[in-house]
């Protein structure tokens, strides 16, 4: 047993070797999460991961925390299950591309859409990496690979969009290389009441090396990525010389100081807004015209699903009492034979 | 033999001195009309009150899937059966005695299973040239004559409720459903049964629209002084008060009875219940029992498909929860991935599988018991579950608790088939004192010191630990585990043994099975076999046979996997095994696989229970040719 004030990283380290591919970004997440375990003020066996099937849903057997390695796509149906039950559990779901979008998608839209209070971090390598090299839902159109030797035709989605389309009320992206970016993503999902989804760019070293290279390439990133920041204007650029702003309901990317633009003709972020307008508008920037934001898109606050579940239940029994099984029994119409 | 009168005549006989009284031994009644006339309704209520006289009864409900067909129409009729008696009932009945027949499709679609010279009561007043069209009569049957090997009784059940709620300031269309309360008067004078209880069911069930609980009063009191002042009906009938165990009693549906029995485990067992669900018929009454009941520690979840309806349970169960799913054939199918994965995790779980006829979306409202060996060996990998089978509404109460016994002391998944007969129709539930249940014993472990997560107990059971049990943090999952530890192995020694293992742990339940009860002689010539809703069926044919005099015995499995460890003996003690299924002859297969003998097949595949006599015909087949 340990005293919570005195958790380390170390403690959240299970016993299993780590079979992930020398150089997978899912290493980096990992180690984040682990060292992000003991500052959350929580005992470590009232945590839980749970996860499906892929390179990424490995990932319980690597944490020293209950945990459960499900099947494939499933694994947030399972945490709902599970959280609902034992609300006082920290549930985290860990799943990939392909199993929270391609074979998990329902599962993925209506933990969404719920609100029940669970972590979901998607590894978005935008391969299958586990079955070697498929394209996968948001594998980029034109792709080449086992499965689509002349380029892929399915149109990726935008896990972000996704989320925000089904309701979630906290969205975030961050990218396996920017270590401190995804601690700070990371503590604000933890922290966040009810579902938050966290999707990460990850590097699949085998199948899809340099995927986010233009995002992650420090001589580049700057001038290819945004760092959402709540209440601050969309600004970007090695210089922060770049910024968007509106052109009507189009975003367009702009130089500041070019042409009299300003900070102040800039879109501000408002991760608060009541309207998840802005946070779907910025979830369909994409390179090369726009900078790929990595941040906070939403967090909002609303009731879970557990906490109204719950208040049904004590109503219930203010209602009617606490039911006994003499009472159910006897209940309706009965009648008695001598 | 047609009889009708007006509402005039009704007037005018009143104060008529009584009917003479018939005593009768057992009466089956089948209520039909359009889906939107209240059938069921009139069913339900006329079985209570059949009830509360002391009469033992089995019903039938036979309703189409759509919900509103269109009226009128032959596939949108909407039967309701009951069989009462001054004896024990097990089956609705074959042939009804009186049909009541809201309208022409009902008549024409129900008429062929009328007992001959039995009474057919029709709703005169539907018998329009549209309806009549609808329902493919080229003449009114009321009229030109084929109905004279009936007691037929036309009354315009429509028009005379319409006429008695003149005054009631109702809708057109709110006096039109108040008939099958002026239905169901009609019948409760034809009985012999007193008005008084009806009248307070009505007025409790329309506490919120008393002007609509007046009205049904008034038509229920419409149709019984109707029956009572015409002299239409020559006498009155009265079945004698059965010979039933004193106790307090109540209708019970098995869909009911389950999630009663559901209910009791998690009390009895002190850990809460969780129903993961997607709504599937004839399945969706547990979910819509144990939605209602949240003053009790019992979650339910309506899940986004059938997935996550049995996902949401395994996590449920994990956390350390009574977890359970309910479906029907298709969802079960669809349950079958998450089914394996419980079988890994050896967790507990309780999968009920409401029968409908199959294959994929196949009979929805009907019956079949066609999944059973979907139960026992539909998944991939070997991949043992327990299968138990409920065979009577009442049954599945007991069934629920046998089938958590089973899952927590063997931490397993267990199946707990029913059917949609079972599932809809209603008997008397003899309610039990709660203390004298059985106790549930649930042990979640909590001694961290020496922990294995696949460690085993004499029922070669592993522990169940709670998240949030310090020191015992560990990982479960699909992929095949350590003997001891439950992390991943690929080591192939340590799969044959795990594959063993959790097929020698449901092979071990059936010592927990008690000796099976053989009803008739304990060898000779015929042993019927049966599982499941056939019961009532079987009971009934075969006491029809003793009473001519042949020796039949039966014996009736409610264990399914693992089969009772007494049945071999047992089934080598008859020349005859005879075995009457609604499938293709599952039980059979399973039967000859395991025991190396033949069985005779009796199988019936249409959606219907069988008649009593369907099977009492095969018994007295294979009694007079010597068996086989």
């Amino acid at each position: 047993m340990n005293d919570v004030a005195t958790l380390t990283k170390k403690d959240f380290e299970s016993n299993q070797d780590v079979r992930w591919c020398p150089g997978c970004g899912d290493y980096a997440v990992l180690a984040q999460i682990q060292k992000l375990m003991p500052t959350l003020g929580i005992a470590r066996e009232n945590f839980a991961f749970i996860s499906g099937i892929g390179c990424s849903s490995r990932f319980p057997y690597y944490m020293e925390t209950y945990g459960m390695h499900s099947i494939h796509g499933r694994a947030p149906a399972i945490a709902s299950g599970l959280k609902l039950a034992r609300p006082e559990l920290s549930v985290w779901v860990v799943t990939g591309d392909g199993d929270a979008l391609a074979i998990g998608g329902n599962h993925f839209i209506h933990a969404m859409r719920r609100n029940i209070d669970l972590k979901i971090i998607l590894l978005n390598n935008r391969i299958y990496g586990l079955t070697k090299g498929q394209y996968s839902p948001t594998s980029e159109l034109g792709k080449k690979t086992k499965t689509t030797p002349h380029g892929s035709i399915d149109r990726p989605f935008s896990p972000v969009a996704l989320a925000l389309g089904a309701g979630a009320t906290f969205v975030a992206r961050t990218v396996d290389s920017d270590l401190a970016h995804m601690a700070g993503v990371l503590r604000r999902a933890a922290e966040h009441k009810g579902t938050a989804f966290v999707e990460i760019f990850q590097n699949c070293i085998v199948f899809n090396d340099g995927a986010y290279d233009a995002i992650t390439d420090k001589s580049l990133r700057d001038d290819a990525r945004l760092l959402l920041e709540h209440g601050k204007p969309l600004i970007y650029g090695k210089g922060r010389d770049k910024g968007v702003r509106l052109r009507g309901l189009e975003p367009e990317a702009v130089a500041l100081g070019e042409g009299g633009v300003s900070e102040a003709d800039l879109v501000v972020h408002d991760e608060a807004a009541e309207h998840g307008g802005l946070a779907f508008f910025l979830s369909q920037f994409d390179a090369p015209a726009l900078p790929v934001p990595l941040g906070v898109f939403r967090a909002v606050s609303a009731p879970t699903y557990e906490e109204m579940n719950l208040q049904l239940h004590a109503d219930a029994e203010a209602r009617k009492g606490r039911g006994t099984l003499a009472g159910l029994f006897n209940s309706g119409d009965t009648w008695t034979i001598e | 033999m047609s009889v009708s009168a007006g509402a005039a005549e009704v007037e005018a006989k009143r104060g008529a001195p009584p009917r003479p009284v018939e005593e009768l031994d057992s009466v089956v009644i089948r209520f039909v009309g359009d889906s939107g006339d209240g059938m069921q309704l009139t069913g339900n209520e006329f079985s209570k009150a059949i009830a509360k006289a002391g009469h033992d009864f089995a019903t039938h409900p036979d309703y189409p899937s759509e919900i509103r067909a269109p009226t009128g129409t032959l596939f949108g009729v909407s039967g309701y059966q009951i069989q009462f008696a001054a004896r024990q009932v097990f089956t609705s009945g074959d042939a009804p005695d009186v049909l009541v027949a809201m309208n022409p499709a009902a008549l024409k679609t129900n008429l062929p299973d009328v007992k001959h010279g039995g009474i057919v009561i029709a709703n005169s007043g539907a018998f329009t040239d549209n309806n009549l069209a609808k329902a493919g009569y080229a003449a009114n049957p009321l009229a030109d004559g084929s109905l004279g090997d009936y007691r037929l009784y036309q009354i315009d059940i429509a028009g005379l409720t319409a006429h008695a709620l003149k005054d009631a300031g109702l809708s057109k269309k709110e006096v039109g459903r108040c008939k099958n309360y002026y239905a169901l008067g009609l019948m409760l004078s034809l009985y012999s049964r007193p008005l008084e209880k009806e009248e307070e069911d009505i007025r409790r069930k329309f506490a919120r629209k008393p002007e609509l609980a007046e009205a049904n009063v008034l038509a229920l009191r419409a149709g019984y002084a109707y029956a009572d002042a015409t002299e239409m009906f020559v006498t009155s009938y009265r079945v004698r008060s059965a010979d039933i165990r004193p106790g307090t009693y109540r209708s019970l549906t098995g869909n009911h009875a389950a999630a009663l029995g559901f209910v009791a485990a998690a009390e009895l067992s002190g850990v809460p219940l969780f129903l993961g669900s997607y709504p599937i018929t004839p399945a969706t009454d547990i979910l819509h029992e144990l939605s209602a009941l949240k003053h009790f520690s019992v979650n339910t979840f309506q899940a986004e498909d059938e997935i996550a309806g049995i996902c949401s349970a395994i996590g449920a169960a994990y956390g350390g929860a009574l977890g359970m799913t309910t479906t029907s054939g298709p969802g079960m199918a669809l349950k079958t991935e998450a089914l394996g994965l419980a079988v890994m995790l050896e967790l507990p779980l309780v999968i009920v599988n409401v029968q409908r006829g199959g294959p994929s979306t196949g009979l929805p409202t009907k019956i079949e018991q066609s999944d059973l060996l979907q139960a026992v060996y539909g998944r991939n990998g070997e991949c043992p579950i327990p299968v138990i089978a409920a065979n009577s509404p009442a049954d599945c109460f007991d069934c629920a608790l046998e089938a958590f016994r089973i899952a927590v002391k063997y931490m397993t998944p267990v199946i707990f088939l029913s059917d949609g007969g079972i599932g809809n129709a209603a008997e008397p539930w003899r309610i039990p004192d709660p203390a004298s249940l059985p106790k549930l014993e649930v042990k979640f472990r909590t001694e961290a010191a020496d922990f294995q997560a696949y460690a085993r107990d004499a029922h070669l059971a592993r522990p169940w630990v709670r998240p949030g049990t310090p020191g015992m943090e560990h990982r479960v999952g699909g992929l095949e585990k350590d003997f001891l530890t439950g992390n991943i192995s690929h080591d192939p020694v340590n799969h044959e043994r795990m594959v063993a293992v959790r097929a020698a742990k449901v092979a071990g339940i059936a010592k927990d099975i008690p000796p099976l009860v053989v009803e008739g002689p304990d060898e000779g010539e015929l042993l019927i076999v049966g599982w499941g809703s056939t019961y009532g069926s079987i009971v009934q044919a075969r006491e029809q046979a003793v009473a001519e005099g042949h020796a039949v015995a039966h014996v009736h499995l409610r264990h399914l996997n693992p089969l009772p460890p007494d049945l071999g003996d047992i089934l080598k003690r008859y020349k005859t095994v005879l075995v009457p299924e609604m499938n293709l002859g599952q039980l059979s297969r399973l039967l000859r696989e395991h025991y190396l003998i033949d069985v005779v097949q009796l199988n019936k595949v249409q959606g219907k229970p069988f008649k009593v006599s369907e099977i009492h015909e095969r018994i007295v087949e294979l009694c007079k040719g010597g068996a086989k």
